[in-house]
Parts: C-alpha cells; sequence; structure tokens
C-alpha cells in the first residue's frame, strides 16, 4: 500500500460510515471515484509540502535557517567592524562589553560579535555542505547496498567498513599536504576531507533504515503491481527510510561545525585568517575558566543553528509520514 | 648494602648486585639531613621516553628526566647551571685542546660494576660509533676522531681522541680548541654505562643501570603510565636524594596533569598549561613558583627568502623587531610567564649581559619600525598581497596564542598582512626548516643542553650549523665564535661571545622574542621544591610535609 | 544463517587486505621526514638517520615496506615501534583499556539516549521534549574538548567525586567520567533516534492493533513501540562501537587514559606505520563484527528481515 492510498482509503472510510444510514443502493460511488481523482495527481512530495506551509515549526525553523543565511552572505549588515581588516589590540585583551562591542572582547583583544558575525559563514559552509555531501554520497551507498543486498551489500558494506577505519586526523593531514590544498586551504578543502570520512555513518545508518523497509507490505505490494526495483527503491523505500537519516544529518551538522574547530586544534584546519566560530571556540577554551565569554557566544550561535536545522528535520520528518501526520 | 664501600672485589659484588636487586621495590635510604620527610615517595609529570634509555640515545625532556636521575657523570650542573664535579676528580687542559681527566676511585654501577677511565672511553665511543645510532651522537663531534667514527656506514667503533692512560685517568683531544668544553659534559650524552649496556643496549634500555642518586625500581617503566625511580642508597655526589622515590605519571597533556595537581594526585607539576597560566598563582598560593631558565623563544627569518635578503631585507627583520611589542604579550599572553629577550641567550648563563650593543633592536619601537620598513621599500618594494607568516607546530608547545598576538602587531603596526601558519606535527615544519623550503617565518627557540652562551649562538648561527634554519652566513659571526671558543678563560670567552652577538643584532637572522620562564606548581603534599638552570625541577632534593 | 555468518567472516581477508593497503599508504604519504623529526631541534645526524631508516624499512619502496608488513603480521610479529617495543605487546596494553571505555560509554549512551528518547518521543511537544531537546542541544553546540574539561573541573577538582584522571590500572571505576563525556557526544544522536523512531511507530497500525486488542500501555510500549523503534538505534551504536575505539583522542587526552586513541594519535604524528596500520587493522576487525552483530539484530527485531535469500 503506498501512503496516497492509505491516505484516501481512510477517507472513503469516513464517507463510507456517515453513507451507512442511508439505503445501500443508493450509494454514491461515483461521488467517491470524483474525490479520489483529485487527490491522485499530489505527489508524495506535494503532499508533504502542502503539510509542511501549515506548521509552525518549520515556519520558524525557515526563518532561523533565513536568518543564519542573511548573516554569512551579508555579516557586514550586521557589523559595522570587520575583524579581517581590522586587526585586535591587546590592550583590549578579555576586556567586556563596551559601546560599540556589545559581547566585549576576546584575549587577543578581537571584538567578539564581530567575529561570531563573520564567522558564520564559514561554519555554515562547512556545516551545511559537509552535511549535504555526506547524505548525498552515503545515503546513494547505503541505500543501494541495503536495498539489492547480496554481493552488492557485500561490496559496498566493506568498503564502509574500511573507510570507517581510516582515522580522520590520518587522512586529513596527508590530504592538507597535497600540492593542490596545500598553498591555499580554504573551507571547501574542509569540507572535502570532512564529506570522504564522514559518509560512512550516513552509509550505515541508511542501509539500516533500508533493510527495515524493503520488506514491508508496502513495498512488496508495489512491486507486486508492476513497479520496477529501482523505481521502488526511489518512490517508496527512500521516502519511509528518511527519517533517521534526517536526524543523523541535522544532528551531523553541529558535529561538522565542531569537527572545523578539533582539525583547527590540530593544526590542520582553516587558515588563522579565516574567521570561524570553531576557531573562536578553540582559541577561547584556553582562557575558560577566567573569561568564558567569548566561548559562550560562538557556541550560543552554533546551538542556534543546529536548533533551526534540527526543527526543520522534524517538521520535514512529520509531513513525509503518513501515519503521524492526520490529528 | 653497607658492604658496598668496603668491598672491592668482584665476587662481593655480583652477591651484592643479587642482593641489592632483591631489595630495590623497599624502603628509600634514610639520611635525614634536611627538613621534611625523606621516606615520602613523590609523584611527578613526565612523558614516555621516545627511545630505550641509553644516554647517547636520549634527546628530549622524557628520557632526559630519567637519564639525569639516575645516571651521573663527570660533572653535573646545581641550580645555578654552575658546573661541579661529580664523578670527576680534576679535568685539565691547558691549550683548552687536550684534556686530561682524572675520575675518583671506588665508583660503582647499581649492578656493582666498576667505573673506570676505560668505562667513559667505551660509553662515549659506542655513542658517536655510526653503527650504533644513537640519536645525541653529535654531541661527541668535537672530538679528535669522531668524523671517522660516525660516518654513513663507518665501521670504526672508537675514537683516536680518547686514550685510557690508567684506571682514573683518560685524555681526550679535541679537534680544536673549545674553552666551554668541559660544560658539555654534564649533559646525559657523556653519561656512562656498563659492559652490559654496550653488548645488549636493547634489553638494557628497557631496565637501565646507571650510577645516579636514583636507580629504576623493579618493573619500574610501565610504559605509557608511569616510571617509578628509588633511592640509589650507594650513591654520594652532590645530589643525594631526600625523598623515598620519584614516580613519574606519564600525561598526555598538561591540561590534565593540573587538574591531578590541584586535587592533590600529583605532587609536582613542572609546566603549568596555558589554560592555567592566569589562575595559578591563585589556585595554588604559595605552592606555586616563577623562575626564569635557560630557554627563549625566536623566530627564524631565512635570508634565501628575497624579500629578506640583503640590505632591505636586514631593514625588514629591524623593523618586525621593533614592531612587536613583547612586555604587552609576555604580560598578557603569558600572564607575565615570559621576560622579554635583550639578547639572543638567556640571563640564567654565566656571561650574559642585558646591553650588548645593539639590543635596541629589540624594543619596541612602532614609529622607527614604520620608518625602517619605508627605507626597506625604498631598496626593494615590499608587495601589498603577500601574506608575512610565522610557521609553527600545533601538535604542542601552545604557540598559536602568541603568534596570533605577534601578526597582529605587525598588522597594526606595519600595516602589512601578517598571519600564522600551522602545520600538524613538528616534522613537517622541521622538514621544511631543514630542507630549506620555508616561504615565511619559522617559530624557533632554543632549550640550553648545556650552560654556555656559546650553545645558544655556535650550534644555530654558525655556517651550516645543523639547526641555523635561516641560512645565516656571516664570517665576521664565524670569527667571532672561533675566538670565543680558543679563549685561553671562560670569562674572556663569555666576552668574545657577546662581541658575536654585538654581529647578530645588527643582522637579526632569528628575532629573539622572550626569555623562558618555568611556571610550575606542587602539591600539599611536598614541600622543598625548586628548579634548576634548565627549568626542570630538582627532584632531589624534594621532601614530604 | 550460519552460511550468512561464514560468508560473512571470508568478507574480512579482502577488507583487511584493503584497510592495512590503504592505511600503509597514508601513513607513507605523511608529510616530513619522521626519522628526521626523532632528532628534534637538533641537527640530523646522517649516519644515525641512515642506520634507523634501514632498520625500520623507512628506505625502502612503498610497495616493498607494505609486503614485509604482511609478511610480519603473518608470522605473528608486528615489529617494534621507535621506541623499540613489540608493537603486539602495545596493543596488548592499549586496546583493553579503551574497550572498558568504550562499553562503558556504549552502555551509557544507550540506556540514557533510548529511556529519554522513548519518554521524549511518547510526549512529543511536551515539556519533557523541549527539555530534552535543549540537553541535546548543549552537548551538540558546545564541543567535547571543552565540556570534558568543564566536567572534570567540577566534578573532578571542585567537588572531589572522582579522580580528574585515570589511575595507573585504568579501573572501571577510574572510567566511569570519561566513559559520560565520551558518551555524551553520541547521547544525543541516540535520544533522537530513538524519540523520532518512536514518534514514527506510535501510529503504526500494529501498534493501534495492539492497543484495540486490550493490551497494557506498559506492554505495549515496551515490546511493540520500542522493539520496533530499535533498528535506527541499533545501526547507531553498532557503527559508534568502532567510533568509540579509535576516535575517542579527545577524551583519552582530558583524562589521561592510556588507550588506543592516544596511541594511534602520537603513532600518527611521529609516522610510525607499522603501529598505526597495527591499530586501525584491529579497528577493522571490529567494526567487521560489530556489524555482523548489528545485522544479525536486525533479524531478530524485525522478523521480515531475511539474509538466506
Amino acid at each position: 500500500m503506498t501512503p496516497e492510498n492509505n491516505l484516501t482509503g481512510q477517507d472513503t472510510g469516513r464517507r463510507h460510515i456517515e453513507h451507512f444510514v442511508a439505503d445501500l443502493d443508493e450509494t454514491p460511488l461515483q461521488a467517491t471515484d470524483k474525490v479520489k481523482e483529485e487527490n491522485a495527481p499530489s505527489s508524495l512530495w506535494g503532499e508533504a509540502w502542502k503539510n509542511l506551509r501549515k506548521q509552525p515549526l518549520f515556519i520558524i525553523s525557515v526563518i532561523m535557517i533565513l536568518v543564519v543565511v542573511v548573516v554569512s552572505l551579508f555579516p557586514g549588515l550586521f557589523s559595522p567592524i570587520d575583524p579581517s581588516s581590522e586587526a585586535c589590540q591587546l590592550a583590549n585583551s578579555n576586556g567586556g562589553s563596551v559601546a560599540g562591542h556589545p559581547l566585549g572582547f576576546n584575549k587577543q583583544g578581537c571584538d567578539v560579535y564581530a567575529r561570531v558575525i563573520f564567522g558564520t559563514r564559514s561554519s555554515v559552509t562547512v556545516g551545511l555542505f559537509t552535511t549535504v555531501g555526506v547524505v548525498v554520497f552515503g545515503g546513494i551507498v547505503g541505500s543501494l547496498a541495503g536495498y539489492y543486498g547480496g554481493w552488492l551489500d557485500a561490496l559496498l558494506a566493506r568498503l564502509t567498513d574500511i573507510f570507517f577505519a581510516l582515522p580522520l586526523i590520518l587522512g586529513a593531514i596527508v590530504m592538507m599536504q597535497l600540492p593542490v590544498f596545500r598553498a591555499n586551504r580554504t573551507v571547501w578543502t574542509l569540507v572535502l576531507i570532512l564529506v570522504i570520512f564522514g559518509w560512512p555513518q550516513i552509509a550505515r545508518i541508511t542501509r539500516g533504515a533500508v533493510i527495515e523497509v524493503r520488506n514491508a507490505d508496502f513495498v512488496v505490494a508495489a512491486r507486486s503491481l508492476g513497479v520496477s526495483r529501482f523505481r521502488s527503491l526511489l518512490r517508496h523505500v527512500l521516502p519511509n527510510s528518511l527519517a533517521p537519516i534526517i536526524v543523523v544529518a541535522t544532528i551531523s551538522l553541529g558535529t561538522f561545525i565542531v569537527a572545523e574547530s578539533t582539525l583547527s586544534f590540530l593544526g590542520i584546519g582553516l587558515p588563522a585568517s579565516v574567521m570561524s566560530w570553531g576557531n573562536d571556540i578553540q582559541a577561547a577554551q584556553a582562557s575558560l575558566r577566567s573569561n568564558p565569554l567569548p566561548l559562550l557566544y560562538p557556541a550560543i550561535a552554533l546551538s542556534l543553528t543546529v536548533l533551526s536545522f534540527i526543527m526543520l528535520g522534524d517538521a520535514l520528518r512529520d509531513a513525509l509520514d503518513p501515519k503521524a501526520r492526520k490529528r | 648494602m653497607r658492604f658496598s664501600r668496603t668491598s672491592k672485589a668482584l665476587g662481593v659484588a655480583a652477591i651484592l648486585a643479587l642482593a641489592m636487586s632483591g631489595c630495590s621495590g623497599g624502603s628509600g635510604n634514610s639520611s635525614s639531613s634536611s627538613t621534611g620527610n625523606s621516606n615520602k615517595v613523590i609523584i611527578a609529570d613526565g612523558s614516555e621516553p621516545q627511545r630505550p634509555i641509553m644516554p647517547a640515545d636520549i634527546n628530549e625532556v622524557g628520557g632526559g628526566k630519567i637519564g639525569t636521575l639516575i645516571f651521573a657523570g663527570l660533572v653535573s650542573y646545581d641550580a645555578n647551571g654552575k658546573s661541579v664535579n661529580e664523578l670527576a676528580d680534576s679535568i685539565q687542559a691547558p691549550d683548552a685542546q687536550h684534556f686530561t681527566i682524572k675520575i675518583k676511585k671506588d665508583q660503582k654501577f647499581t649492578n656493582g660494576e666498576a667505573i673506570t677511565a676505560k668505562t667513559f672511553v667505551d660509553s662515549w665511543n659506542f655513542g658517536a660509533a655510526a653503527k650504533n645510532a644513537q640519536l645525541s651522537a653529535t654531541f661527541f663531534e668535537s672530538i679528535k676522531g669522531y668524523d671517522e667514527a660516525s660516518a654513513t656506514g663507518s665501521t670504526v667503533t672508537t675514537m683516536s681522541g680518547l686514550k685510557v692512560v690508567d684506571d682514573t685517568t683518560f685524555t681526550v683531544e679535541l679537534k680544536q680548541p673549545e674553552s666551554d668544553w668541559p660544560l658539555r659534559l654534564g649533559y646525559t650524552a657523556f653519561m656512562p654505562v656498563p659492559s652490559a649496556a654496550l653488548a645488549d643496549p636493547k634489553t638494557y634500555g628497557e631496565k637501565p643501570v646507571g650510577n645516579g642518586p636514583y636507580k629504576m625500581a623493579e618493573n619500574g617503566w610501565q610504559h605509557n603510565v608511569q616510571i617509578s625511580l628509588v633511592p640509589n642508597p650507594d650513591y654520594n655526589g652532590p645530589r643525594k636524594a631526600k625523598n623515598g622515590g620519584i614516580t613519574f605519571k606519564i600525561y598526555q597533556n598538561d591540561d590534565a596533569a593540573y587538574q591531578d595537581l590541584l586535587s592533590n594526585n600529583l605532587d609536582v607539576l613542572q609546566t603549568i598549561p596555558t589554560s592555567a597560566v592566569a589562575n595559578f598563582k591563585s589556585d595554588l598560593g604559595d605552592r606555586s613558583i616563577e623562575k626564569p631558565y635557560a630557554g627563549n623563544q625566536t623566530i627564524a627569518i631565512p635570508e634565501y627568502l628575497p624579500a629578506w635578503s640583503g640590505e632591505a631585507g636586514k631593514l625588514r627583520r629591524q623593523a618586525i623587531s621593533m614592531a612587536i611589542n613583547r612586555d604587552e604579550i609576555t604580560k598578557v599572553i603569558f600572564s607575565g610567564g615570559r621576560q622579554p629577550a635583550k639578547d639572543f641567550t638567556s640571563p640564567v648563563l654565566d656571561g650574559y649581559s642585558d646591553n650588548v650593543p645593539g639590543s635596541d633592536n629589540l624594543k619596541f619601537d612602532a614609529a622607527k619600525a614604520k620608518e625602517l620598513w619605508a627605507k626597506a621599500d625604498a631598496i626593494q618594494k615590499w608587495d601589498p598581497n603577500t601574506t608575512f607568516t610565522i610557521a609553527y607546530n600545533a601538535d604542542k608547545g601552545g604557540h598559536k596564542a602568541w603568534v596570533d598576538a605577534v601578526t597582529n602587531q605587525l598588522k597594526n603596526n606595519l600595516g602589512i598582512k601578517a598571519e600564522g601558519l600551522s602545520f600538524p606535527t613538528f616534522k613537517e615544519a622541521r622538514d621544511l626548516a631543514t630542507s630549506g623550503k620555508l616561504t615565511g617565518a619559522i617559530r624557533a627557540g632554543w632549550q640550553a643542553d648545556y650552560p654556555s652562551l656559546y650553545n645558544f649562538l655556535g650550534p644555530i648561527y654558525k655556517t651550516g650549523a645543523g639547526s641555523n634554519d635561516a641560512r645565516y652566513d656571516n664570517p665576521a659571526f664565524n670569527k667571532a665564535i672561533s675566538d670565543g671558543l680558543s679563549a685561553s678563560s671562560v670569562a674572556d670567552g663569555n666576552k668574545a661571545m657577546n662581541k658575536a652577538q654585538e654581529i647578530l643584532l645588527q643582522d637579526l637572522p632569528a628575532i629573539p622574542l622572550w626569555y623562558q620562564v618555568a611556571q610550575g606548581g606542587w602539591s600539599t603534599n611536598v614541600s622543598n621544591v625548586d628548579y634548576g638552570w634548565d627549568g626542570v625541577p630538582l627532584y632531589y632534593d624534594i621532601t614530604g610535609k | 544463517m550460519a552460511t550468512y555468518i561464514l560468508k560473512r567472516f571470508l568478507q574480512l581477508l579482502p577488507v583487511f587486505i584493503g584497510a592495512t593497503f590503504l592505511v600503509y599508504f597514508l601513513v607513507f604519504s605523511l608529510p616530513g621526514d619522521p626519522i628526521a623529526a626523532l632528532f628534534g631541534d637538533k641537527p640530523v645526524n646522517a649516519a644515525v638517520a641512515a642506520k634507523l631508516r634501514s632498520q625500520y624499512h623507512l628506505d625502502q619502496p612503498f610497495i616493498v615496506q607494505y609486503l614485509l608488513y604482511l609478511k610480519s603480521i603473518f608470522t605473528f610479529d608486528l615489529g617494534q615501534d621507535f621506541s623499540g617495543r613489540s608493537i603486539a605487546a602495545v596493543l596488548g596494553e592499549v586496546f583493553p583499556v579503551t574497550a572498558r571505555l568504550a562499553v562503558m560509554a556504549l552502555i551509557f549512551e544507550g540506556v540514557f539516549g533510548i529511556a529519554f528518547g522513548l519518554v521524549a518521543g511518547l510526549r512529543k511537544g511536551k515539556f519533557f521534549d523541549g527539555t530534552v531537546l535543549i540537553a541535546s542541544l548543549i552537548v551538540i553546540g558546545i564541543p567535547i574538548f571543552v565540556l570534558g574539561f568543564l566536567l572534570q573541573f567540577f566534578i573532578g577538582v571542585q567537588l572531589g567525586w572522582a579522580k580528574p584522571t585515570v589511575s595507573s590500572a585504568a579501573s572501571v571505576q577510574d572510567l566511569i567520567l570519561p566513559a559520560i563525556v565520551l558518551g555524551l557526544a553520541s547521547f544525543a544522536y541516540v535520544l533522537r533516534l530513538t524519540r523520532t523512531s518512536v514518534i514514527e511507530n506510535m501510529n503504526a497500525d500494529y501498534v493501534r492493533t495492539a492497543t484495540a486488542k486490550g493490551l497494557s500501555r506498559f506492554r505495549v510500549v515496551n515490546v511493540h513501540i520500542l522493539r520496533n523503534s530499535l533498528i535506527p538505534v541499533i545501526t547507531f551504536l553498532g557503527a559508534d562501537l568502532g567510533t568509540l575505539m579509535g576516535g575517542a583522542i579527545v577524551t583519552e587526552g582530558i583524562f589521561n587514559v592510556p588507550g588506543v586513541g592516544n596511541r594511534l594519535y602520537r603513532a600518527v604524528l611521529s609516522g610510525e606505520g607499522p603501529t598505526v596500520v597495527s591499530i586501525v587493522t584491529v579497528l577493522v576487525l571490529i567494526y567487521c563484527v560489530s556489524n555482523l552483530i548489528v545485522d544479525l539484530l536486525y533479524a531478530w527485531l524485525d522478523p521480515r528481515i531475511r539474509y538466506d535469500s
């Protein structure tokens, strides 16, 4: 049973009860059919979208994400100080909040507010694009392995195991010294490295979810109705396996932003001139006990970003899940 | 154990060895000459030695800590860096080149083996020979015959400059006069080892047997966890143990060690971690110490880079040096845990002067710095799009904070682009320096091997010297250094060394930043903690409460 | 089922070859000369370096080094690390410690993550759900090196409830705090996976059937909802065991645990090929076995899942 059928089936059921008291022979079957015709063209995604638009959770999360995106595209709009051109003064070290510098200064005497604002772009880029890359690549490998099983599963799942075992630092150090990256380390270098060493986790989650769904009644039904294997994977299996993938992806978004700071800590992250929340959290850790605020603000920014994506993920999952949609 | 002083026969010594190995883990000796509990076992922080313990193979702090405590050489250094005789009776050379060394009689390793002139000659020959691949072999380079023994693939196992005269006398001939050579003899590479070590260094390195104030406890080396030392009751030199032993707990980072110190799980912490530098005095009160030691921090700027060569390069280096506000950085970033540098050496050394002519080049003067930079620009234009980088390694040392502070000051005071260039490992950064492929400055710095001005100058700035990252090449400087080495007295030598520094202060192949200051602390369980000239606690003097 | 398990064990061989080759190649490509690094700041003594290089086969081309390593594995002698110790002995020291730590962390995140996730899912949108969301945001937003440091400082030093670092024995008691810190990172995943899965299953037909049959709420929740919600959680936990075994570098550093992460990290930094490869090889074997167990659990949790076809 496909999700659409399930939905309309319930509708029919209700109408049926309404008409139960009426004369059986006069059951207006045609009217029921009419409703069905109108509903049919709307796809799974179309249904989800209709549903999403009305959800407050979705609306709030989209607004938050929009804010984050605007800040990362145009940080100058939010902070009059551009930390990349105005160097920090040690004289301001660990200074508190003063006019024009609402969040005070860090140990190097840099304006914390300006750095949080200007750090948004690289942090969000790392978090968002790594997540997208990992979900696309890991998702493809995992779903093929889980759905087809057999030798393809053996091949892909074992490949996942091998990559899973490669220590991130080892891979990152080796990749960072490649001539291509050595001269100019950018956010994209980092994204690439994190994707290469981060996809196995999503691949395993996807594989597990797909294995769980592939034997469900509605998939078997769809297959017996003549839907091709691949089409049934795309139309029926994947949409119903999305929930755990969404959960892991939204949380990973945050962990990737933090991973950037760990890599910076190990000397293989972004160059010092590139501002990022991770870099700032890392640097502020050394004076955590004497001045915790420079650590707190970027951590809050990071948490809010993750929160907005977790909410979006929740809303999306609710919208896609036919069973949870009612009420 | 009191037999050891009377017995001379080898047979007795063998019995003794058995007897001692039987009681090695037992009670520490009770020479209660100072106040405090002398039976307390001190727990101190350490790191896993990089190589098996073998004097000439030690070249890092983890092994160094153990080596200096379980071995005694001809001389040792006291708290002030003055060299005092341990096994040596006398070390003499009228010409600073032909040394006659007499050692004390009746010295023994803890396994009972006698220490004679031959022991030293054999140990040093072993350390120098290429065949044995000892990391600190280079320390013997001044001795005649070193080149033959240390050549790649050489089968020569002895140095012609070493000769045994009798049981307590041997002579050393150097390649050229070196007045400060005797000062080096307290470095671990020059320690004697028993004959078993030479026969099977690998087995020996796991359970080293020495002659120092301590010996390794039975199964004392628990790899990556701890190393336990117990007092050597037969040791009668100047560094007699005043506690019941030392257990070096191995830490992966100082932060963890500091937390242990705060909760009295650790008795002595050599280095306060960066994260606690601002708090440790209030945390520990009078259980903390700040004491300068023989080490410094510099940034080397290679002369082979076009923008940094010739007259323009020299002016630029002076400009960089004057654009750095050393007082502010040492105060803010290190909370006073460093002292602004006034020369290329260290204030704890004999012969140090804080006003060597030219030391004004190390004083902060933003206006003058800008002026010098403009002057250099007139000779050779600086491309405003290039970024001045300072390479550093991120794996240890906590260099990021000060590198960021220095580059920020350069941005503010010179108006150029500047940033730190981090490398994940020390070896990667070193590789660039030794292969001459640096693209900017690199953090350098020196930690003395032995207390001598020369040790801060010769190995780093002499033409072709092994640690000459800047590829500095100035014949006048080389000459001044040789003059200092061949001086008849250490005092005259020091004067000549400071003359050589005048040249460096103009050329600035490296820019001295600050002198190292040991910042350490101890628990409520111990007292009498003091630090040596090298920034290492004098572990043998520590007592329990 | 037995043939399936046998097949999976046969697959270990190519995985082993592939992983060791790849890791050895990565170590080989590490920048910097590991032998030169042994000299530290001091000048490199060419003769000594040459001697050491040949001792560790570092003067050989990559493929020869790799084959020599394979040979050493099949003769059960993994060679020596740079401090001259047998690598087999090193593995024997570090793996038991980290295994204890990883299993404890796994139990922590599994028990609390599933319990909290279950309650949050059953009370979706209620106060508890919101509180748990904020708690997991804190865990995600503040990196482990900060959280670990704070917990160590307040619980270990200020309150004195636990030792700030582990003792030389690295006993279970010593490892409680490190295990909690290590588990916190994955706790958020387990919690949200369980919660989502529970929400999804609450509306499933069989749950409605079970409720309609008159089964107690307790039984419905525990047998029907929870059991069917566990597949993604089990997948995650299975994969996480591997991460916890090999990737605990930061946590092991904070609490001074002499384990795998710390040794691996040092071996990578110093470029000790055989040590890195040996550790990673054991890790790969652990992943493969944990993966197999997870796959078998799928079939147990959901009888529709079959592998023999």
